[in-house]
């Protein structure tokens, strides 16, 4: 892009930002032409960079408990939309141009094509919202032509752990970190008697392990167990309040004595019906009631507050835990190319793996890699579905090298080997 | 190095106390209270509040006119920059701010106000007598820090996610230079001399000093505190003493204040205040320190001479900042 080709770009925005009527921006754009014909730019160094990203995804599941909680049609895609925005005004500065590529494949697809179709218009960088298997054959695909995916979706283990790819970052926090995370805060409060009740399908017996991995590291017991077997036609469609409620009060009735219920039901099947329906008066957390999560609506700590705004002014909605993971998974793209000063893809990779990279996304403090297995390290919000609760790691709990390495598997357990 | 720093304070201490033989010179503090919506009026010699102005919503940045006539808040809720008469202490007028306004600096003549507009992403200049807006200048992701240099020449504005320092011309009203810094910088000051320009760093959990002329970061100074885990240490508020020979970097919720060597940039001490220290001013003699605390709805004020918290002085509701005028 041209010098004053980047500052048209930069008044484009700004229009649409403030509405500016359109004979005087054309005004001011002549004006800076002027200016740019005079002396140097302000903006932009001599050449410019240009960095396409790609957002690789799937459909997104339709099925909720509740009304509130069904997507919207652009979930995910308008925090990578943002972030693109949000490299893009830095990148004005620096001379970069960011461009988000999406592309949408359906449930079981061999993703491989569209990997392929990415590359061949010059993205180096896909985010992806994938199911595991997905993902790593998206990763496998990618990786002669030196693609690299960021997991923004799978919160499974074994792609950070037995399943790791050397071309796979993953920003999406792993079932083990999250599970860890609520683990410390009910550990801290002293509510270690868990009832678990989970879900009969493989994502939530996965965070079920995950919660009885967390309950041992932590000291927490789990007093008893119970399945909850997804016979279909649970959910909000047809079984009526009268019968969900019957149900959950079965569920829940004779477990010895405990002091929360914590659920295990990542397919949203039956979790959201438990609070205020166990057989005694417990709280719930885990996948209802108390939930670890990346982000919630009501966040407004370190300045999260001015990126709800700057989300709800462009979309009209409320920010999703996805939208942020891939805000971050795009934003660590663009972070990259701002202080290593390329759009060299495979400099901006060995950038992002150095020791000397981070990245700010309303946490508190700088988000970094893990060097083992690319999951980014962060701080998990305890959200009660109005407010966030808690922020893990919680006081008291040491690390000798990074607090945040409390949470989730940690460098002497993994079976990771990066290739 | 400590040591000959204790024998220059002691020095410091002993013409000040010569100094206050003199009958002392009563000043007029404003606290801007966040959440309280209003200004808090401390006498400083007094040490006390003596009255209180309501505001409109979440009055955060604060400065007095250079005359002393008026306090500029700015109320972020309110889209607007409230002007306030100091004598009959009600609002007078406002500045079109542009959205959602925090930091603001006037320049030294006092003639014109730059304010960083966070939600969009650009710095308003406005002509403070005409009470107009004259110029807006597009600047990076969440804007946050403003400064102007001594000279008058340079504005600085640093913006939160693009993690930068901007260098705003103030002739062409341009930005002409972009230095890359810690995560979140937030608030930025110069040293009256114009020799430096120190920048805090929320996330980065430091102090960056950069070199005005050759914009290079010359240094970076980390605060550490034993027993406090680093993401309580976000420095914010930065204020430096007119000889230039202190900095005191406000930490927010480590509860502390970093008092800096000005020359050397050693952390000379910890001084502890209230909760989750955020922005203050220098009494115009440089004898105290007030520093808005947030959390605990109070001000702590400082003895600059021996580097002593002597008083905390109840505010109203989240206290932000803080700015000197006349009594």
């Amino acid at each position: 892009m041209g010098r004053y080709a980047a500052r048209l770009y930069l008044l484009r925005n700004l229009a649409r930002k403030h509405t500016v009527p359109a004979a005087r921006l054309w005004l001011t754009a002549m004006a800076c032409v002027a200016a740019s014909w005079i002396g140097t730019p302000a903006f932009a160094q001599s050449q410019s960079q240009s960095i396409k990203i790609g957002y690789l995804h799937g459909p997104l599941s339709k099925e909720k408990i509740s009304l509130i909680d069904i997507p919207a049609p652009n979930d995910g895609l308008a925090g990578a939309q943002l972030a693109i925005d949000d490299n893009n005004t830095t990148g004005s500065f620096l001379g970069q141009r960011f461009e988000l590529i999406e592309s949408k494949i359906g449930d079981g697809d061999d993703p491989a094509p569209a990997v392929k179709a990415l590359a061949d218009q010059g993205v180096a960088f896909i985010a992806a919202n994938l199911p595991a298997n997905q993902l790593l054959q998206a990763a496998d695909a990618g990786k002669a032509s030196g693609e690299v995916l960021i997991n923004a979706g799978a919160p499974d283990e074994r792609l950070r752990e037995q399943d790791c790819r050397a071309n796979l970052i993953h920003v999406a926090p792993s079932r083990f970190m999250l599970a860890d995370a609520l683990a410390q805060y009910l550990v801290l409060r002293k509510w270690r008697n868990w009832f678990l009740v989970s879900g009969s399908h493989d994502g939530d017996k996965a965070f079920a392990d995950a919660l009885r991995h967390a309950a041992k590291r932590f000291g927490a017991k789990i007093v008893a167990e119970k399945e909850f077997k997804d016979t279909g036609g649970a959910r909000r469609t047809d079984s009526g309040l009268a019968e969900v409620q019957r149900q959950m009060i079965d569920l829940t009735q004779g477990a010895p004595d405990y002091d929360i219920l914590v659920a295990a039901d990542e397919s949203e099947v039956f979790a959201g019906y438990l609070p205020y329906r166990t057989w005694t008066p417990r709280l719930v957390a885990g996948s209802a009631g108390l939930v670890p999560t990346t982000w919630d609506a009501a966040f407004d700590q370190w300045g999260a507050l001015q990126l709800q705004n700057r989300f709800k002014k462009k979309f009209q909605r409320f920010m999703t835990p996805l939208d942020m993971q891939l805000w971050t998974a795009v934003r660590i793209v663009g972070e990259a190319a701002a202080h290593a000063n390329t759009a060299d893809s495979a400099k901006l990779f060995a950038y992002i793996k150095s020791p000397e990279f981070s990245v700010a996304a309303f946490k508190g403090q700088k988000l970094t890699l893990r060097d083992w297995n690319l999951q980014l390290r962060q701080p998990i919000l305890l959200f009660d579905g109005r407010n966030t609760v808690s922020i893990s790691p919680q006081e008291g709990f040491l690390h000798q090298s990074s607090e945040l390495d409390t949470l989730g598997l940690d460098r002497p357990e993994t079976k990771c080997k990066l290739q | 190095m400590i040591g000959t720093s204790i024998l220059r304070h002691v020095g410091l201490t002993i013409a000040v106390l010569a100094a206050t033989t003199a009958p002392s010179l009563a000043y007029t503090a404003y606290v801007s209270n966040e959440k309280g919506n209003s200004i808090s009026v401390v006498d400083t010699d007094a040490l006390k509040t003596i009255a209180t102005i309501k505001t409109g919503e979440r009055p955060r940045g604060i400065e007095v006119s250079r005359d002393g006539k008026f306090v500029f808040v700015a109320t972020g809720d309110d889209n607007t920059i409230q002007i306030i008469d100091t004598t009959t202490r009600k609002i007078v007028g406002e500045l079109p701010s542009g959205p959602d306004p925090e930091q603001f600096a006037l320049d030294p003549a006092g003639k014109f106000l730059y304010v960083a507009n966070e939600d969009d992403a650009a710095v308003t200049v406005i002509d403070v007598e005409a009470r107009k807006a004259v110029a807006k200048i597009p600047v990076g992701v969440e804007p946050e820090g403003i400064a102007v240099s001594p000279d008058g020449k340079t504005v600085i504005c640093t913006s939160e996610t693009t993690s930068m320092a901007h260098f705003i011309d103030t002739t062409d009203r341009k930005v002409v230079a972009n230095v890359l810094i810690g995560s979140r910088p937030r608030s930025a000051a110069f040293k009256p001399d114009g020799s430096e320009l120190w920048i805090t760093s929320e996330v980065g959990g430091g102090l960056s000093i950069i070199n005005p002329t050759t914009r290079k970061i010359t240094k970076v100074v980390r605060f550490t505190i034993p027993g406090l885990r680093a993401e309580k240490i976000q420095p914010v508020g930065i204020n430096i003493t007119s000889d230039g020979k202190l900095g005191f970097i406000h930490l927010g919720p480590s509860n502390r204040i970093a008092v800096v060597d000005g020359t050397t940039h050693e952390v000379l001490k910890y001084l502890l205040v209230g909760q989750r220290v955020w922005h203050g001013a220098f009494t115009p003699d440089g004898k105290y320190l007030l520093a808005a605390n947030g959390l605990s709805n109070d001000v702590s004020v400082i003895d600059v001479a021996n580097l002593k918290v002597i008083k905390s002085i109840q505010v109203g509701e989240l206290p932000w900042g803080v700015a000197m005028g006349p009594k």
